[in-house]
């Protein structure tokens, strides 16, 4: 059994609908393959309402025709308006009205045709086959196949617009994570294995989890790189849902992916080999799930003058690609020449260069956060002796004091005036004093 | 016939000491400190480097100027920060590579950035992986056990990470391949009077190799640049207050802009 739809609108979708064999016969014509769809809508007629009730859901007008062949159904629907249902052994019989033209001749047998006075499928279907192959060749033998209703052949498919979302309707709810895993697991392989069919990876996954309660909880994960391990997605979906659980039980799943191209890459020879992105953002979501969200990335320093302004930031995925223009192995320094009977050993053709001995280390801060509140005795104005979480003693030395200030066209201004102390403990502190008292900032080391 | 008598038997036939049994000496990567490297080697890699000292010894120093010379190699490191006191500010100023740097911050939790760590080398594709408890109070860096430092030294082994603990005392032990003490010889004040300096110049820091082998001393320089930069037209200031403009402040870097300017 076949079926056709010629009209306006978004035929191959509603086509789509209901097979997954169709052709695009013409632009404003599809023919699928619908046998075996009596199990799930009975009787043909049945099958037709359906057919014309999914083209009105969807904004289709079209002539919808039912035939044992695709031809037959083809010329129904281009010849009958509203829906036709041609009975087996009939075609000759419901398409014989209908006029030649409606085949499509070419000019030459059309006029033939004309000049013999044939000018329904019914005259043309009456004529002998003998006659018309010794007169008209084997188009008109064609064009009297397909006004008998006779025709058959095989449909052209037309490949069906790859979806990339899949979802599971649960008929229990799921209230634990263990077995969702499986359900996730069942999605992410149909989905990944659909993406690499077609040669493509993905670089965001969608979660929609539908509740019980009727809410949607939804997910999004942004990997830094395309990918298709799904072992890895499964992963990272599992430990955002330990991070964010729904809050009741799941009845409805829907994973979406978003289909890209993957990212093809090579590394540098003398570029050293950095972690992979997938595998980067399945450790940085496991530690996060440890030491907290956000608490992990790279840092960037923020366009402002105030105190520790800085974010967090994912690492890039081009963590392979140098950045100073220059191969790694020619901008890395070697270790100097080692003294004697060392054990280690410099790697093989790095040469043991003289050390540029200009450039000295930096003396490096490292803060408390937060600032400690600490009791500052004064002398003649300056530090004396300090006492705060963990640090207490005599200021033996001091630099300052330094005043510092900003944002004070903003709503949050800030002001203070440092010290740099040499503590009796031993350490180097730097000290600051604003609106709300004295604290310790941090050490120098 | 003994292993003994048939390694002799080769050893003679292949005319030489083939030294079969001798594990494969480590490669070993710069410090960026080259008073350092010449008194130890280099910093080896798949091995666990211990710094240890007193607060203020210089141990940072030593630790950003590794991770300024891994992150110049184009080498992708983390920083597991166990009392959350990365500055990044500095780090940056002295050379770090910052989008190179994966900083994790702990929030005073030992036991997380153990395991943040341990997460790091198995996942790999890192140069360096430093564990910072610098500022771990020392009953809490010794609660962390032996075994802990021993899966730490097994799961860097075989891989060309650099596995650096700072610790204000050693505490791996033998898990440990590389051993180094800091202490801090003196700070470097200038300008001023007796107890009260106007900067704070830097610092000067002995480095002690404890292991392997015999201890090996050696000293470097760290250099402060105390901010003394005013960047007019952000709102900015920063001055010493009641001096004479005869001092010039030391350079003040911020996202690429250097500016110098007298106070």
């Amino acid at each position: 059994m076949f079926a056709c739809l010629h009209g306006t609108g978004n035929l191959a979708a509603v086509a789509f609908d209901f097979s997954p064999l169709v052709e695009q016969t013409a632009p404003d014509t599809v023919t699928c393959d619908v046998a075996g769809l009596d199990r799930l809508f009975g009787a043909a007629q049945e099958l037709a309402a359906a057919l014309a009730r999914r083209a009105v859901e969807t904004g289709v007008q079209a002539a919808i025709a039912l035939a044992a062949n695709p031809d037959a159904a083809i010329c129904a629907a281009r010849g009958f308006s509203g829906v036709s249902l041609i009975p087996q052994g009939d075609e000759a019989k419901f398409l014989g009205s209908l006029p030649v033209a409606l085949l499509g001749p070419s000019a030459e047998l059309q006029e033939t045709l004309d000049r013999w006075g044939i000018r329904r499928f019914q005259d043309l279907a009456a004529l002998p086959p003998l006659g018309i192959a010794e007169r008209l060749g084997a188009e008109g033998l064609r064009l009297r196949e397909l006004a008998r209703g006779e025709a058959e052949r095989k449909l052209t498919p037309l490949e069906a617009p790859p979806r990339y979302e899949d979802e599971i309707e649960l008929e229990y709810p799921v209230e634990l994570l263990e077995p969702l895993e499986f359900l996730l697991a069942r999605l992410l392989n149909g989905l990944t294995t659909r993406l690499a069919t077609r040669g493509l990876a993905t670089n965001e996954l969608r979660l929609n989890l539908h509740l019980e309660t009727r809410a949607v909880h939804e997910r999004t994960l942004r990997l830094p790189a395309p990918s298709l391990d799904g072992k890895s997605f499964l992963k990272l979906l599992r430990l955002d849902l330990a991070a964010h659980p729904p809050a009741a039980p799941i009845d409805r799943i829907r994973l979406g992916v978003n289909p890209v191209k993957p990212q093809a890459a090579q590394g540098g020879f003398f570029v050293p080999a950095a972690p992979e992105p997938v595998k980067l953002e399945l450790t940085l979501a496991r530690i996060q799930a440890i030491v907290g969200e956000g608490r992990a990335g790279c840092p960037e320093l923020l366009d402002t003058h105030r105190p520790d302004a800085f974010r967090l930031q994912q690492p890039g995925t081009d963590l392979t690609v140098p950045r100073r223009g220059l191969c790694a192995a020619w901008t890395a320094r070697s270790v100097p020449a080692l003294p004697q009977g060392d054990r280690h050993h410099c790697p093989r053709g790095a040469k043991a260069a003289p050390w540029d001995s200009g450039v000295s280390p930096r003396l490096i801060f490292r803060m408390y956060r937060p600032p400690r509140l600490a009791r500052v005795t004064l002398a003649s104005g300056q530090p004396s002796y300090l006492a705060a979480e963990g640090i207490r003693g005599r200021i033996l030395k001091r630099a300052g004091p330094w005043r510092t200030s900003g944002d004070w066209w903003t709503t949050d201004p800030w002001s203070r005036d440092e010290w740099d102390i040499a503590l009796s403990d031993g350490a180097l502190y730097r000290i600051y004093c604003e609106i709300r008292g004295w604290f310790v900032e941090g050490s120098y080391d | 016939m003994g292993a003994a008598v048939l390694q002799k038997q080769f050893e003679s036939l292949l005319g030489g000491h083939l030294g079969w049994r001798e594990k494969p000496a480590a490669e070993v990567v710069p410090s960026g400190i080259p008073e350092v490297d010449l008194a130890t080697g280099g910093l080896p890699r798949g091995c666990l480097t211990e710094i240890f000292g007193a607060p203020s010894s210089g141990r940072a120093s030593l630790l950003v100027s590794i991770l300024a010379e891994a992150t110049a190699r184009q080498e992708f490191c983390a920083l597991v920060d166990a009392e959350d006191s990365f500055d990044p500010l500095s780090a940056a100023a002295a050379g770090v590579d910052l989008p190179r740097l994966l900083w994790i911050r702990c929030g005073h939790n030992a036991e997380h950035a153990l395991r943040a760590a341990d997460l790091l080398l198995q996942g790999g594709g890192f140069g360096v992986v430093a564990l910072d408890l610098g500022d771990t109070p020392v009953r809490a860096a010794r609660r962390i056990s032996l075994t802990s430092w021993f899966r730490l030294r097994r799961a860097v082994e075989h891989t060309p990470t650099v596995l650096i603990a700072v610790a204000r005392q050693s505490n791996a032990k033998t898990c440990a391949s590389l051993m180094l003490e800091l202490s801090r010889e003196r700070a470097r004040w200038s300008g001023g009077t007796l107890d009260s300096a106007r900067l704070l110049g830097g610092m000067r820091v002995a480095v002690a190799r404890r292991k392997p082998g015999l201890a090996i001393s050696a000293a470097f320089e760290s250099g402060c640049e105390r901010n003394g930069a005013a960047t007019i037209g952000s709102g900015w200031h920063r001055g010493r207050l009641g001096t004479d403009t005869t001092v010039h402040a030391a350079q003040k870097t911020r996202l690429g802009t250097v500016v110098s300017v007298p106070v």
